[in-house]
């Protein structure tokens, strides 16, 4: 029996408005509320909301057989909650017929993973919290922002009690291997790792509705004979993609929701073919071997690294002044900073910086709110330096003053205590 | 296939950015296996050898024809000099005034005019049109002389020369568009300029313009049919002399410069406001205006009044090495121009490893993509951009590191392959 694992990425940026250096020290709102409502707006109508009626239709006519998994990022729950409540209520909908498994991840779909340990299990841990909150579920399996994996983000994940983790299955990294079984982390075996098929992934995610493809139109029997064709010992087949897949980079025109529609039904029809979310397939399957990668992968692009992110001077830049805040962080616990530490880190502020588009253009400049990568990191520079100047002002810089402000935060924690006990005294001596 | 150009000088006696053009086109063509160029260049005589010159036409005009042997140049080139006081970059109002200075101070008006210290006197003189059209004779006559394929004119002095050309031998036409009036004269167009320039262009067989905003410009406002103007870009002579920069300037202050000529064209308005806005915020930065134009004590003015002239400095007109210090003293170039047909001088920033900014109204905006780009009236967009390179090092780093790379990639070559197409399209 061959097992098929879809899972959906959900994510959505809070983009940045045109946040000139004038506005440095004067002005402390980041947000184009515009372009993020309207943005959210068309994306629930043409895909969120269709999408998740058709699977939610199609999970209770395929009761336990048509499964799914999703991973909503914290940021895009965020901006459910703000502008679209009704589309976190579909999800739960759907999360309800307990054939979805949710994914855990960071919270601000961030890059931190390469960067700060402590950092990282914090945003996953608020993220799981936040799942627990909206969903009442507990994400076994984790995904790292843009699929990016390497042996030893696998391993500090595995430390965070994940048993499995999703991740690309790069050619430069597999070599003759196939994506098509369970791996296992080369430094924590423990940990199981699921392979992107990036092939039959992108005949969905890019290719589906592109007319100048040899195979266009993709119907769902060519797709299911291809899934079934594989070699025999062919274990699973990951089909991992963006949600907006459906409505959205491909539009309805193109015959995908007819085609998602169909698909279920085809698979399970066929004798060989069988749906698992991923939590189920770590448990069933047997990993057949380590996969190493000493460095970072992620699912964009060609070369599959993290070109698309941290590729040039101004990415790493933007990157390496961005968690340099990290220790002044650590000791911040003013909430409306903290938020904004957290739209800071969105991975996609990155990405509008990449100068890659220079030759491959198209999936890069996709709701891409700048005109140039120069323009992109000018502005979140700008954006940065105000929050740095906050930062500091919140967290003074001098020793004194330091510890000062941590004495203060102790005499309250010690406050809040003696208030506790008194009142435990009181209780208990009403009682006597 | 040989060519009849009507072109404009070669350094070192180079009169702006159109001569730098046109040298670079013919190096180009040299490179081009069965195109041969013969060189047409007004120049007034002064106190040059004449004795290789010979005497033509009617009016006894004075030609000299010599073998030219330009270095790094793979043959030889046919190149003529005519006696004529013809300058690019001037209007005929322009051109007396030039007229009457010249008859001070003997034979130095090329680099008057490129000082541009011209004032607009109002009086409307015929001289200039008589130039042209003395010109235009003597090119019909050097056309009989020669054999030769085809006809190429370069910008609107030399249109009348090509048609002439043309009436005498039949041989197709192409001009060149390095500029409109409507570039140069911010909109209020020269009737008689208009009407030579529209002339040219519905002669020609070809139009070749220097980017796709000048093709706009050629299409809608000269009425000539899209089929027949083809965008040709401009490229960059290699700068192979390493000029070191000649004096340390302050450590940590930043040098923001414009470079050009002061004129309404270059938008050295939008420059000011811009250093303005910065100055008000950033402290470690200096603005350098260099150059000179009509606009100059305008701008002087302007910058005196906003008060921000103890940041805000005025060169005057730079010449030679000068124009390469000052340019590898500076952090960041900045063009801002009103109506750029194309814009070379961003191209050499760039090899002096000066990161640009550029306004959208030019024609090298189309070409590059290691430059900062904004609309030339947006001055919050403008001073944003400089306090970015200013401020955030990786911008600058990363310009620096690719922008030489790619201005390095414009050759002259390819350019004049692209021409040497359109002279096939034209060809019988």
């Amino acid at each position: 029996m061959r097992n098929i694992c879809f899972y959906f990425q959900v994510h959505q940026p809070f983009r940045f408005r045109r946040y000139r250096f004038f506005d440095i020290g004067q002005d402390h709102y980041y947000y184009d509320d515009y372009t993020n409502e309207s943005v959210l707006d068309k994306v629930k109508t043409k895909c969120y909301l269709p999408t998740n009626e058709l699977l939610l239709k199609l999970l209770k006519k395929y009761k336990g057989k048509f499964k799914i998994a999703f991973s909503i990022s914290g940021v895009a729950l965020d901006q459910f909650r703000l502008y679209a409540p009704e589309v976190i209520e579909s999800f739960k909908e759907l999360v309800d017929t307990g054939d979805v498994e949710l994914l855990a991840e960071t919270y601000s779909h961030s890059l931190v993973a390469l960067k700060d340990e402590k950092e990282f299990k914090r945003q996953v841990k608020q993220h799981a919290q936040t799942v627990k909150e909206l969903f009442g579920y507990k994400p076994k399996v984790f995904r790292n922002t843009e699929l990016i994996y390497s042996d030893e983000i696998g391993q500090m994940v595995k430390t965070l009690g994940y048993e499995g983790m999703l991740t690309e299955g790069a050619k430069h990294i597999l070599g003759w291997k196939s994506p098509n079984f369970l791996y296992c982390n080369a430094i924590d075996p423990k940990l199981k790792v699921l392979l992107k098929n990036f092939v039959l992934s992108d005949d969905i995610a890019f290719r589906f509705g592109n007319k100048g493809w040899c195979e266009w139109p993709l119907t769902t029997q060519k797709y299911v004979d291809w899934l079934a064709q594989l070699d025999k010992k062919e274990e699973i087949i990951n089909l991992f993609m963006d949600y907006e897949t459906f409505g959205e980079h491909q539009w309805k025109e193109t015959g995908i929701f007819e085609f998602l529609e169909d698909l279920p039904e085809k698979v399970i029809k066929h004798k060989k073919l069988q749906f698992v979310t991923p939590s189920e397939a770590i448990e069933k399957l047997q990993p057949v071997s380590s996969v190493h990668v000493p460095h970072p992968i992620s699912w964009a692009d060609e070369e599959r690294d993290l070109t698309a992110w941290l590729g040039n001077e101004m990415q790493k830049e933007a990157f390496d002044k961005l968690y340099s805040l990290l220790p002044k962080i650590n000791q911040c616990e003013d909430e409306k900073l903290l938020k904004d530490w957290q739209y800071l880190q969105v991975s996609d502020h990155f990405y509008y910086m990449s100068t890659k588009f220079f030759s491959d253009g198209e999936v890069h400049a996709y709701f891409n709110p700048y005109e140039t990568p120069y323009e992109a990191f000018i502005n979140y520079m700008n954006v940065l330096s105000d929050f740095t100047l906050r930062l500091n002002a919140a967290i003074p810089e001098s020793n004194i003053e330091q510890e000062l402000a941590n004495l203060s935060r102790i005499i309250e924690k010690k406050d809040k205590k003696i208030k506790q006990l008194e009142k435990q005294l009181k209780s208990t001596t009403n009682k006597i | 296939m040989r060519v009849l150009m009507f072109g404009w000088e070669f350094p070192p006696h180079i009169s702006g950015g159109l001569g730098t053009a046109c040298y670079g086109l013919t190096k180009g063509i040299a490179h081009i296996p069965d195109l041969d160029v013969i060189f047409v260049v007004p120049k007034a005589f002064g106190d040059e050898d004449q004795s290789t010159m010979q005497l033509v036409g009617a009016n006894k005009v004075p030609i000299k024809h010599r073998k030219l042997n330009v270095s790094q140049f793979s043959k030889t080139l046919d190149y003529i000099e005519v006696s004529s006081k013809l300058v690019p970059y001037v209007d005929p109002d322009e051109f007396w005034k030039l007229q009457s200075y010249e008859v001070s101070t003997m034979h130095k008006f090329v680099q008057t005019d490129e000082s541009g210290l011209v004032q607009f006197t109002g009086t409307y003189g015929p001289n200039l049109l008589k130039e042209i059209a003395d010109y235009a004779i003597i090119a019909n006559l050097i056309a009989q002389d020669h054999e030769f394929d085809i006809i190429h004119a370069h910008d609107w002095l030399t249109y009348p020369a090509g048609i002439a050309a043309k009436e005498a031998t039949g041989k197709p036409l192409v001009v060149h568009v390095h500029a409109t009036d409507f570039d140069r004269s911010g909109g209020s167009v020269n009737p008689t300029v208009y009407e030579i320039e529209k002339r040219g262009m519905e002669a020609a067989d070809k139009v070749i313009t220097v980017s796709n905003l000048t093709r706009n410009i050629v299409i809608e406002k000269y009425g000539i049919p899209e089929d027949k103007v083809v965008t040709v870009y401009n490229a960059v002579e290699p700068n192979h002399n390493e000029i070191p920069v000649p004096f340390q300037k302050k450590v940590g202050e930043k040098i923001v410069t414009f470079l050009g000529r002061i004129t309404m064209q270059k938008g050295p308005e939008y420059f000011i406001e811009v250093a303005n806005a910065v100055l008000k915020r950033v402290d470690n930065v200096r603005f350098v205006m260099a150059g000179s134009g009509d606009m100059m004590e305008k701008m002087i003015r302007r910058a005196a009044s906003l008060n921000i002239t103890d940041k805000f400095h005025f060169t005057g007109f730079l010449k030679g090495d000068d124009v390469f210090h000052m340019l590898r003293m500076s952090d960041l170039y900045v063009m801002p121009s009103v109506s750029e047909p194309f814009g070379i001088s961003p191209l050499e920033a760039m090899q002096s490893s000066v990161p640009v900014l550029i306004s959208n109204q030019s024609g090298v905006a189309e070409i590059l993509t290691y430059a900062i780009k904004t609309n030339f009236w947006d001055i919050e967009a403008m001073a944003d951009a400089i306090h970015g390179i200013v401020s955030y090092p990786a911008l600058s780093k990363m310009f620096i590191k690719h922008g030489k790379e790619e201005v390095d990639s414009l050759k002259w070559e390819n350019s004049a392959r692209k021409v040497k197409l359109v002279y096939d399209s034209v060809l019988p």
